[in-house]
C-alpha cells in the first residue's frame, strides 16, 4: 500500500481500562485531505479513539503516527479540536477568541509573560483573525461575547479558533449535535467548503448516520465484531466498515443501516 | 385574582415595601426608648434621638479633648486599613494558591490537604498564638483576618478553577498555550469575578475577626471604641458605631460589585445580572 501521503497511521492500536477492552487491533491509514466521519453505538469507543488522537488519552498498545512520527502525548497545535460545547472562551470577544491562538506563539516577551501581543504585532494578528472570521461568516459579530451568540454561531467561532492555527488534523466531537436541523445544514455547507478550500484532514464523530454519509469522503463504523455475553468487556470494538462515501454506496449503505 | 406568587409590586412600591421594616424598627425603638426615659430620665439602655445626636457630634465632629483627633475618623481609618490589608493579603493568597492548586495537579496533591486542615482551625482559638508571635501591633490583627478568611478563599478559588470546563483547557492547549499562558489568559480572567464574589461573601467574617482583635488589643479602631465605651454603658455611642460599620460594609460590598461589573462585564451579562 502506498504510504507516502498518509498523514495518520494507526498501528495495532488497543485501548483497555483494566479488564475492559474498549478498542482492539485498529489498523488504519488516513490520507492528507481525507474527511473521516466516525459513527457507532454509544459506548463503543468513538470518543476514546478521538481522545487518543487528541492526546488526552494514551493507547494501551500500538501507536498513532502523525506524519510518520509518534503523535504528541498531550494536546498540541498540530491538532485542532471543536467540542459539542464549552470550547469557546466566555470572557473573550469573538475576535479575541480567535486572536488568542496567535498571541500564544507570537514569540515576543509579552507573549511569553502575558500571552498577549501589542502594537504592530497586534494589528497584524487582528487582520488575520478578521479574515478567518469572515470565512466562517462571523464578520458582523466580531465584538460580541459568546453568550450573545446563538449555538450555531458559537460553533462557527470554535471552528475559526481551531483553523487559525492551521492544524494538521481537525477533530470534531459531535460538533453539530446540539444544533437545530436548519442551522445544522448551514454548518454542513460551511465545513464542507472549508474542507475543500483548505485541504483539511478532518475526523468527525457523529451519532447521526445520514450526517456521516453526507459529510466527507470516508465513513468509519465502530462496532464489536466478537461478543461474549458472559463478559461484555472481553472484546473491544473495531472499525467494521471503512466506506468511501464518494463512490456509489447504495449496497454498503444498506449494509450499515441493517 | 392572580396567585400571590405571580404578583410583582411596581418599582416605587418595591422601594416603599423595602423601607417599611426599617421604619417599623425605628418606630418601635422610639416608643420603647420614650417609655423607659419617662420612668427614668437617666436610663442609658435605650437613649433618645437627642443623645444620639450629641454623641455623634462628640465622636465625629468635635476634636477629642485628650488627643485633638476626631475619634470616629481615627477609628475608621485604623479599622479600614487593617481590614484592607487583611482582605487584600487574603485575596492575593487565595488567588495565587487557589489557581496553582486548581490548575496544577502536582501542587494540588501537595497543598490541598494542608489548606483544608488550615481552614478548619477556629481562628479565634489561635489568637493568643498570633499575639505571642506577632506582637500586639497591627501585624497580629491583620494576620487574624488572613488566617480567618484566607483558607476559605483559597478553597473557593480552587473549586472554581476545577469547575472550569475541561474542554476549554484542552482547547487552549491545542491553540499552543503553555501552562503559564493558559493561567494568565484563560483561567485568571474567568476567576476574577469569582474572587470578587468570594471576597464579598467573606467580608462579614473579616469584620468579625477585626472587631474581635481590636476588642482585645488596640489603641484605636471601631471595635476598640465599642468595647471601650461598653464600660460606661454608652449605648448612645455604640449604636451609631454599629450603624456606621454596617454602612461601611454595605458600601464595600457595593463597590466590589461595581468593580466586578467593570472588570468582567461578560460574566454579569451571562449571569442575567441579578446576583446583587
Amino acid at each position: 500500500m502506498d504510504n507516502t501521503n498518509n498523514i495518520i497511521e494507526i498501528k495495532q492500536l488497543w485501548k483497555e481500562y483494566g479488564a475492559n477492552i474498549v478498542l482492539e487491533r485498529l489498523n488504519l491509514n488516513v490520507k492528507e485531505g481525507d474527511f473521516v466521519s466516525i459513527v457507532g453505538a454509544s459506548g463503543c469507543g468513538k470518543t476514546t479513539f478521538l481522545n487518543m488522537l487528541l492526546g488526552t488519552e494514551q493507547p494501551s498498545r500500538g501507536e498513532i503516527l502523525l506524519d510518520g512520527m509518534p503523535i504528541s502525548r498531550e494536546p498540541s497545535v498540530e491538532r485542532g479540536i471543536v467540542f459539542q460545547k464549552y470550547s469557546v472562551f466566555p470572557h473573550l470577544t469573538v475576535l479575541e477568541n480567535v486572536t488568542l491562538g496567535l498571541e500564544f506563539d507570537a514569540g515576543s516577551v509579552t507573549s511569553m509573560m502575558l500571552g498577549r501581543s501589542f502594537a504592530v504585532h497586534k494589528t497584524h494578528i487582528t487582520d488575520e483573525a478578521a479574515q478567518m472570521l469572515k470565512r466562517v461568516g462571523l464578520e458582523d459579530a466580531m465584538h460580541k461575547y459568546p453568550h450573545e451568540l446563538s449555538g450555531g454561531m458559537r460553533q462557527r467561532l470554535s471552528i475559526a479558533q481551531a483553523l487559525i492555527k492551521k492544524p494538521r488534523i481537525l477533530l470534531l466531537d459531535e460538533p453539530f449535535g446540539a444544533l437545530d436541523p436548519g442551522i445544522r445544514k448551514d454548518m454542513h455547507a460551511l465545513i464542507t467548503s472549508l474542507w475543500q478550500q483548505q485541504k483539511l484532514t478532518i475526523f468527525m464523530i457523529t451519532h447521526d448516520l445520514s450526517e456521516g454519509f453526507a459529510l466527507g469522503n470516508r465513513l468509519w463504523v465502530f462496532d464489536h465484531v466478537r461478543k461474549d455475553d458472559q463478559a461484555q468487556g472481553r472484546y473491544g470494538a473495531q472499525v467494521t466498515f471503512d466506506i468511501d462515501t464518494q463512490q456509489d454506496t447504495t449496497s454498503e449503505r444498506k449494509a450499515v443501516m441493517a | 385574582m392572580a396567585k400571590i406568587m405571580n404578583y410583582c409590586p411596581p418599582r416605587t412600591g418595591r422601594l416603599l415595601l423595602g423601607m417599611l421594616p426599617f421604619i417599623l424598627l425605628i418606630a418601635v425603638y422610639l416608643m420603647a426608648s420614650d417609655a423607659r426615659l419617662a420612668v427614668n430620665p437617666a436610663d442609658k439602655l435605650l437613649p433618645s434621638i437627642d443623645s444620639f445626636v450629641s454623641a455623634i457630634d462628640r465622636m465625629a465632629f468635635t476634636p477629642s479633648k485628650r488627643t485633638g483627633e476626631y475619634l470616629l475618623l481615627t477609628d475608621t481609618l485604623a479599622s479600614l486599613s487593617r481590614l484592607a490589608m487583611g482582605v487584600g493579603v487574603s485575596a492575593l493568597i487565595g488567588l495565587s494558591i487557589g489557581i496553582a492548586t486548581g490548575v496544577i495537579p502536582l501542587v494540588r496533591s501537595t497543598f490541598s490537604p494542608l489548606v483544608t486542615a488550615l481552614s478548619l482551625i477556629p481562628p479565634m482559638a489561635i489568637l493568643p498564638i498570633l499575639f505571642i508571635s506577632f506582637g500586639l501591633g497591627e501585624l497580629s490583627k491583620v494576620m487574624l483576618i488572613v488566617i480567618g478568611i484566607g483558607p476559605i478563599i483559597v478553597r473557593d478559588i480552587q473549586l472554581r478553577v476545577l469547575s472550569l470546563p475541561e474542554e476549554q483547557l484542552i482547547k487552549a492547549q491545542t491553540l499552543g498555550g503553555n501552562s503559564w499562558q493558559i493561567i494568565v489568559r484563560v483561567v485568571l480572567p474567568q476567576i476574577m469575578p469569582k474572587l470578587i464574589e468570594a471576597i464579598r461573601l467573606t467580608l462579614g467574617s473579616a469584620w468579625l475577626f477585626l472587631i474581635a482583635a481590636e476588642a482585645i488589643v488596640a489603641t484605636e479602631g471601631l471595635g476598640y471604641r465599642i468595647f471601650l465605651v461598653r464600660r460606661y454603658l454608652s449605648m448612645d455611642v455604640i449604636l451609631p458605631y454599629v450603624c456606621w460599620i454596617t454602612l461601611l460594609a454595605y458600601l464595600m460590598d457595593w463597590l466590589l460589585r461595581l468593580l466586578s461589573q467593570r472588570l468582567s462585564p461578560w460574566y454579569h451579562q451571562s449571569q442575567g445580572e441579578s446576583n446583587g
